[in-house]
Parts: C-alpha cells; structure tokens; sequence
C-alpha cells in the first residue's frame, strides 16, 4: 500500500453504523431463543465465580470455550464477516481463545478461582456482571431496540469482557495456576486484542460505546500487571 | 449498459403508436426539461456511447451484507436510479458485500437495460484477477461487464494486461484504473501517458480540484472518459455545508441544494463523464440525478462557486 501515511482509519471502515448495529438484532432472532438461554447461563456462572466450588474453575473455562466458539463462527466468521472482509482473519482468534480456554481451563483446571475476596476479584466480578448485564441495555442508551442488543455468548464485546473478569479474578496474575508460567497471561491477549480492535472500529464509526471495550481492556490489563508483579509474599494463596 | 441483442421480430408499428410517438416528440420539443436533459448523458470517448452523467457509488452503502431490511432499501434506491435514468453502478471487490446486494438488486428489478456496470479488479497477484473478475460478474448476474477497473492501482501492470486481453476477446467492454483521496496522481498521470486505457476514476470535487491541474486535462486530450469518487468527500462536505443557506445565484443554476450545488460544479467541467455519488435514500439519489439537468455553471460560474465553497 503506498502513500500508506495518507490513510486515516476512517478509510478502512467498509459499512455505516446502521448496518453494523443491525448485525445485532439478526443475530438475535435468527437465534432465539439462544440469548435467553446465554443470559441465563451466564447468570449461573456469576454464582459460580461469587461462591466457587472445587469444580467452578473447569466449568466456567469450558463455558467461556463453547461462548468464544459460537461467537467466533457465528457472528464473527458469518454475520460480521458479510460486511467487514478482515472478520475473516478474527474469526481464527475466537476459535483459538476457546481451545486455549478449554485446554488451560478444562482439561488443565488452571481456572482456580477457590480464592478469598480481594481486590481483583472484585473487579473481575465488577466486568463479569457488567458484561452480563448492563452491556445488553446499551443499546436502549444509543436510542436502538433492546431486540439489538448485544449479549455475552452472542455478541464478541460482552464475551470478551467477560472474559477478561474472569481472567483478572485469578490469584496472582495466574502465575499460581496450575499451568507453570501462569494461566491469565496466554489467556488475556486475544480478548485483549479484540477489545481494542472493537473500541478503534467504534471509534471509527463514531460510536460513543467506543470508549466501553477500551476501558474494559486498560482496567484488566491494569489489574493483571498489578496481580502479575506484586511481591509472591503478597500475593494471596489460592488455597488460603 | 447491457447489449440488447436485436428481437427477430421487431413489433409491427401501428398508427397509434406512431401518433403516440409523434405527441411525445412533440410534448417533449416543448418541455425546457427535454432540452436540459442533454446534459444528463456524456459521451464515451472509446466508444462513442452514451452514457448518464450522474451514477451510483455502492461503497459503504451497499455493503449490508444480509439483513433484508437494508437490502429492501438498497433495491429501492436502485429502482430510482433506473426510473431517472440509470446508467453507471461502480462497485469493487472490496467493497464488501456490496456485488451481491447489487445482484440482488438487479434481479429483482429484471436486469434493466440502463445499467452500465462499473467494476474492479483488486488483488496483489495479477494472476487471481480472472477469477476474481468472473466472480464479480456472477455476483452481478450480467452476461459481461460493462467496464473493470484497476482498484487503487494495485498490480496495475499485470491487471491491465489480463484486461486487455478480455478487452480484445469480448468478455468486458472497456478497461480503466482509479484512485481515490488524491493519491497517487504521479503513477496515475504515468499510466494515463503510456496506457490504453478507456476510463480512469479518480477523486475530485468542489474543494479536492487538484486533477484539474493536469489530470483532467490530461484526460481531454487523450480521449479518456472521466469517473469522478467522493464528490461529498464521502457525505463530509454535505455535513460542513449543512445549516448555511445556499447563495441566492445559486438558484440561476438550477441547484436547490447543497449536494446539487456541488454535482454541477462537479459535472461542469468538461473532462467529467461521470460522477458517482453514493447513496441510502431513494430522495437523495433524485436530487443527484436532478443535478445533471438543467443548466450547468460555465468557467466564471465555476470559480464564483468554487471561492464560496471555500469561504463556507
């Protein structure tokens, strides 16, 4: 691409907003009544991560996996990808974020969430049920049916913020995981990457929720680094 | 637009049609309209034909992927089109799924016969563009393109030698190159010298004029048709212009808006065959078409509108 320094953002933005928005409410109802079954789900899984039991940790990870499965064939590999050729090239990312879930998470248990409450985990919790439940009523807030609005497991925004709560609940970065070297880490690119690449085409779009999964990306990857290098001695113990 | 092969049997002509022919030529005479409407065609310099000075772009707009809703509002705008007139739809593989709304489209209204399909070729690898020009025309549902292009200049050696071997064979009925944004002029005036090309597309409006400088001359000389890209800068313009009246000379032009206002300045000049201005309403795509009748601004017109534009 020559002259590429002449290129504003805005040149790669292929749709309007309106076609955008409406992926949303297709998405919806040609899967009804999944999203009332994802809403439920998730809505489990929020007592999961409040009162964890031994198994919660493989749970939530495989639930997590199915959610970044779905949604990275559904919406990003054939609905978005109708519209925005680079989808295309996301939709491997969600594909590879859910066997990196289910690997790390399921089959490893390294999603030890048996933890006392403490900062991150409130936080994790904080981004967990905002995803589940205030993302959806956006839509109401830009003025759009609730028929468009976007749901954790069906949408890719709330999915991957989801994520990043649960991800940013674990002890000690992950670095206490049952996966040496740390669970979080491996775990936090993709749903980081995709929170930014979300917030730049909202951004682009002129979309005030721009700043939503831009936000959620600084507070995680704050809160990771902060659990990532805070002393070992002060970390707190999973099984404390 | 589409060769119309030649009915074996050509409808007998009755008196009355002849006296209907004859009312309309008359009514027609009559109309000012009629005659302001030779300024609605331009003339292709390869090949003599006439074509619709006011066309439609399809980038972003078209690209709605598959939500019936909006396809329904792109089929409408398209049905306008071709009630005003039809004549040249541009499109490109890049532009998402804008070729198969388009197709859409046109089967749904039968394939009108106004139609002059615009596409592009775009890949880095000259030797996928056949197969990505076949696509394109399956997406369209036409017997052959009326014109591809080479998009953005992208491996523009190799593709204008695939198009003009399909030139020569009859699979495309003429070839260009675009640019968009003012890019690239250098290479574009290059190719524009040394290449046989019938169409260069190119971005140009009431504040971007650097093709006039030579690009647009350039283009008279060598007898090379004009497609003029984001005459709005892409709605832009009819944004920063939204809210200021237009000057009271601007109604001697026959210009009732802002978008008008800015197609004539465009279409005045007489490099220009055809600008291509995008569209979602089926009311902004009659004001476009509206913009190439009626009287268009001569050189002083041209350079009062340009220094208003400037000032707004």
């Amino acid at each position: 691409m020559s002259e590429w320094w002449s290129y504003r953002p805005g040149d790669f933005l292929l749709f309007a907003p309106r076609t955008y928005w409406r992926l949303f409410e297709l998405e919806n109802a040609a899967s009804w009544p999944l999203p009332l079954l994802a809403l439920a789900l998730g809505a489990g899984l929020l007592v999961l991560l409040r009162r964890p039991r031994r198994w919660s940790g493989r749970v939530v990870a495989l639930a997590l996996a199915l959610a970044w499965a779905w949604v990275g064939w559904r919406f990003v590999g054939e609905r978005y990808a109708a519209i925005n050729w680079a989808a295309v090239y996301a939709a491997p990312l969600f594909y590879i974020q859910a066997l990196l879930l289910a690997w790390f998470g399921a089959v490893r248990d390294g999603l030890n969430l048996s933890i006392p409450p403490r900062g991150s985990v409130r936080l994790g919790l904080a981004l967990y049920a905002y995803a589940l439940i205030l993302h959806p009523l956006t839509a109401l807030a830009a003025g759009r049916p609730l028929a468009g609005a976007e749901i954790a497991g069906i949408a890719p925004d709330p999915t991957a913020i989801a994520t990043l709560g649960v991800l940013v609940m674990l002890p000690g970065g992950g670095v206490a995981g049952a996966v040496a070297g740390g669970v979080a880490g491996p775990l936090l690119a993709i749903p980081l990457a995709w929170c930014l690449m979300s917030g730049a085409t909202l951004a682009t779009m002129g979309a005030w929720q721009a700043w939503i999964p831009l936000a959620a990306a600084a507070v995680a990857l704050a809160a990771w680094l902060r659990e990532t290098f805070r002393p070992r001695s002060a970390r707190a113990h999973p099984d404390a | 637009m589409s060769p119309t092969p030649m009915s074996p049997n050509p409808p007998s002509l009755t008196r009355r049609a002849m006296l209907a022919g004859a009312l309309g030529a008359a009514a027609a005479a009559a109309l000012p309209a009629a005659a302001a409407r030779a300024g609605a065609t331009r003339t292709i310099p390869a090949t003599g034909a006439a074509i619709p000075a006011v066309g439609l772009g399809t980038w972003i707009t078209f690209n709605v992927g598959a939500d019936p809703v909006l396809r329904d509002r792109c089929t409408a705008v398209m049905a306008a089109f071709f009630e005003a007139g039809g004549g040249m739809i541009d499109s490109s593989p890049m532009y998402g799924s804008s070729q198969p709304v388009l197709g859409h489209g046109l089967e749904r209204l039968g394939h009108p016969e106004s139609l002059f399909s615009a596409e592009k070729v775009w890949t880095s690898s000259p030797g996928d563009g056949p197969a990505q020009i076949e696509r394109s025309r399956r997406h369209w549902g036409v017997p052959r393109l009326d014109l591809v292009q080479v998009h953005n200049l992208v491996a523009w050696e190799g593709h204008l030698k695939t198009l003009r071997h399909m030139k020569e064979a009859g699979e495309i009925r003429h070839l260009g190159i675009t640019t968009s944004h003012g890019r690239r002029h250098d290479a574009l005036e290059r190719i524009m010298r040394t290449e046989p090309v019938d169409f260069v597309q190119l971005t140009y409006n009431i504040l971007d004029r650097e093709a006039e400088d030579r690009l647009l001359p350039l283009a008279r000389d060598r007898g090379l048709a004009v497609i003029v890209n984001r005459p709005f800068r892409q709605k832009a313009l009819i944004r920063q212009f939204r809210g200021r009246p237009l000057p009271d000379w601007a109604a001697e032009l026959g210009a009732r808006s802002w978008a008008q206002f800015m197609l004539k300045f465009i279409l005045s000049h007489p490099a220009v065959t055809v600008a291509i201005p995008a569209t979602t309403r089926v009311e902004h795509l009659r004001e476009n078409k509206a913009a190439a009748l009626g009287p268009l601004p001569d050189a002083a017109a041209r350079r009062r509108m340009a220094a208003w534009a400037r000032d707004v």
